[in-house]
């Protein structure tokens, strides 16, 4: 078992690895990963569930289906292989998210609202 | 009329348990996680379809039958499955080959159940039809990806297709109790099934490289209660509790 996930940072995505490519080994260890986005009935947005292995995109669908709405969990699926995902350093996360700790008045919580409006 | 319809109805369930349990056995032990998840999914859907066709089959028994007592109590003579079913899980092309097969005939054989005179029967056709479509979507994706491979994917697909030939023509080779059920409208006719099955393999076979084979020897009688020696085996595991301690409960 040597899968592991390599998240490549903005702007730092080597060249063989940007782009389709389509493995077609038969090793568990070459299939790619896939990040699994499901929407439930209620829901508006996909939501991400988690992963899982498969050779294409196809198969990632099926594998999905299978994997993560055994229990009616949703109507909608989405799939994308894992290296498309860009992740935000967490070393950058000082710089990139406390700023809005102290601004408050970002929140709109600031306001009254008229009685109709329920959904805020 | 009830008693054919009692095999017929019979007939079909054994069908899906028998080879439910089969590819039940791959749990815990398929190739991969996502497929092992698969393969076990097909194996509840199969399953599932087999319970309603026994609770149904008890109902027209009477008696004390349930489906319980159906699937567990009976013995090996008296299953109706076809032989494909009861064959061994082999390795992952002979799984997806059989259920391929299987899959193609009962997509087939369920369009048109659903529109029968027998209501319970077209109920049942129509609810599992879903489950087949996803299950024959499934396996011909699979067949596909096997034979147009690797070297040693599309070799095994040729192995496993000269294996399980043989028992792909029982499908469509109809009992009397199937005509007689077919003649008043309640079941299908399954040889008329063959020439469509036939072209829709050929598709897919000819997408995966592999051959189509020519005429050769076939075996048939599981429908009429004529096994070959696996089925005993299956029966063995599958009714050990029911057998071991009658009546027992969850």
């Amino acid at each position: 078992m040597n899968n592991y996930l390599r998240k490549f940072y903005y702007g730092d995505i080597p060249e063989d690895k940007a782009g389709s490519n389509i493995v077609s080994s038969s090793a568990k260890s070459d299939w790619p990963l896939w990040e699994v986005f499901i929407r439930s009935k209620q829901g508006l947005d996909h939501k991400h569930v988690g992963s899982l292995h498969a050779t294409d995109a196809q198969m990632a669908m099926e594998n999905a289906r299978d994997v993560y709405t055994r229990r009616m969990e949703g109507v909608s699926l989405w799939v994308v292989e894992s290296k498309y995902i860009h992740a935000s350093n967490p070393e950058e996360a000082g710089e990139l998210f406390e700023p809005a700790v102290d601004k408050i008045y970002r929140h709109p919580t600031f306001y009254d609202l008229p009685d109709e409006v329920n959904q805020m | 009329m009830k008693q054919v319809l009692i095999d017929y109805t019979l007939h079909l369930a054994d069908d899906s348990l028998i080879l439910g349990q089969r590819n039940a056995e791959w749990c815990g032990h398929g190739p991969v996680l996502e497929q092992d998840i698969a393969i076990t999914n097909i194996s509840l859907d199969l399953i599932g379809q087999s319970r309603n066709f026994y609770q149904y089959a008890a109902t027209l028994i009477g008696n004390d039958s349930t489906e319980d007592s159906l699937a567990y109590l009976r013995k090996e003579e008296e299953f109706k499955n076809c032989l494909l079913v009861e064959q061994p899980k082999g390795d992952w092309a002979q799984t997806i080959l059989r259920q391929f097969f299987f899959s193609q005939y009962q997509y087939l054989l369920f369009q048109q159940l659903q529109n029968g005179k027998d209501e319970q029967l077209a109920a049942i056709a129509e609810k599992s039809l879903k489950e087949v479509t996803y299950h024959l979507r499934w396996s011909s994706e699979w067949v596909i990806r096997l034979g147009d491979g690797t070297d040693e994917s599309h070799q095994r697909m040729i192995k496993t297709i000269d294996e399980l030939w043989k028992y792909a023509d029982e499908l469509f080779s109809a009992t009397s109790y199937e005509l007689q059920v077919a003649s008043d409208g309640a079941g299908i006719d399954v040889s008329k099934l063959k020439e469509q099955w036939m072209t829709k393999v050929k598709e897919i076979f000819s997408e995966a490289t592999l051959p189509i084979p020519g005429k050769t020897f076939v075996q048939g009688g599981g429908k009429e209660g004529r096994h070959t020696e696996h089925l005993a085996y299956i029966l063995t595991e599958l009714q050990y509790m029911q057998r071991t301690y009658p009546g027992c409960d969850w």
